[in-house]
């Protein structure tokens, strides 16, 4: 009777300890794996011509900075938003608009795991700077809002964010992460619209 | 369990204790390039897109 009392002790502490070098995987380990695949990305941007040919999913396809989170704030954009796409970085959904173009510009990012690009995008405030830097051109983009919705709220992605039976005139914005932390629950997203695009001389 | 492990290893104490924490290291590395991959898709509290 002692014996597996103990043994079954044995194993119950053995559990947790998997349990928190599993959460500790989720909340640093699959950081590295971003950043190795940021570096990758980031070679492929400087390496692009303009207007190159299409992009295709799992390319990169623009640097993203917000100078509100920070001056080093950078991360490689990679287009599609599959479960390995985002795990190389914040993604764009390729139905939506392309960096500048007028319609919905629309990206999701992890905010936990995953080097959690979009972590902190709850601290953004209206207008707050979001640069979209593609070979061709810098866009600049001003936060307009915030909005928590449910996960199928799909109108978010709308040409003209939340009404999808408007055609749009101007080019919006709108980054996706989960909400609360840690949680699937809910989606927390970010609405901008473009301030201006100029020309990246060569 | 442990306390078997422990009598299961050789040498003095010193060398007993060196070669646990040798075995638990190489477990935990096991667990985290290994197994934890495998496992991390099943965890989805970090879900970002929206979506039908």
């Amino acid at each position: 009777m002692r014996a597996t009392l103990r043994a079954v002790g044995e194993l119950s502490i053995t559990a947790g300890l998997i349990l928190m070098l599993f959460c500790a995987y989720l909340l640093w380990g699959t950081g590295a794996y971003t950043q190795s695949q940021q570096s990758l990305l980031k070679g492929e941007l400087a390496a692009k011509k303009p207007r190159a040919e299409r992009i295709r999913p799992g390319q990169a396809l623009a640097m993203l900075r917000i100078p509100r989170l920070g001056r080093d704030y950078q991360y490689a954009v990679v287009e599609g938003v599959g479960a390995e796409q985002l795990k190389r970085g914040p993604g764009h959904y390729p139905d939506s608009a392309m960096p500048g173009e007028v319609g919905n510009f629309v990206l999701s990012g992890h905010r936990t795991t995953y080097a959690a690009p979009f972590n902190e995008i709850d601290e953004l405030e209206r207008d707050d700077e979001i640069v979209v830097e593609t070979p061709e051109a810098r866009h600049t983009y001003r936060v307009t809002s915030q909005d928590i919705v449910r996960p199928d709220e799909i109108d978010v992605l709308a040409p003209v964010p939340g009404k999808p039976d408007i055609r749009p005139i101007r080019a919006f914005i709108t980054l996706s992460t989960c909400h609360p932390e840690y949680s699937a629950a809910e989606r927390l997203i970010v609405y901008g619209v473009l301030k201006e695009s100029e020309p990246r001389e060569e | 369990m442990y306390a078997w492990l422990w009598r299961k290893l050789p040498g003095r104490p010193l060398a007993r204790v060196l070669t646990a924490v040798a075995l638990a290291a190489a477990a935990g590395a096991v667990l985290w390039y290994a197994v934890f991959p495998l496992l991390e898709p099943a965890v989805t509290l970090d879900e970002v897109t929206v979506r039908r």
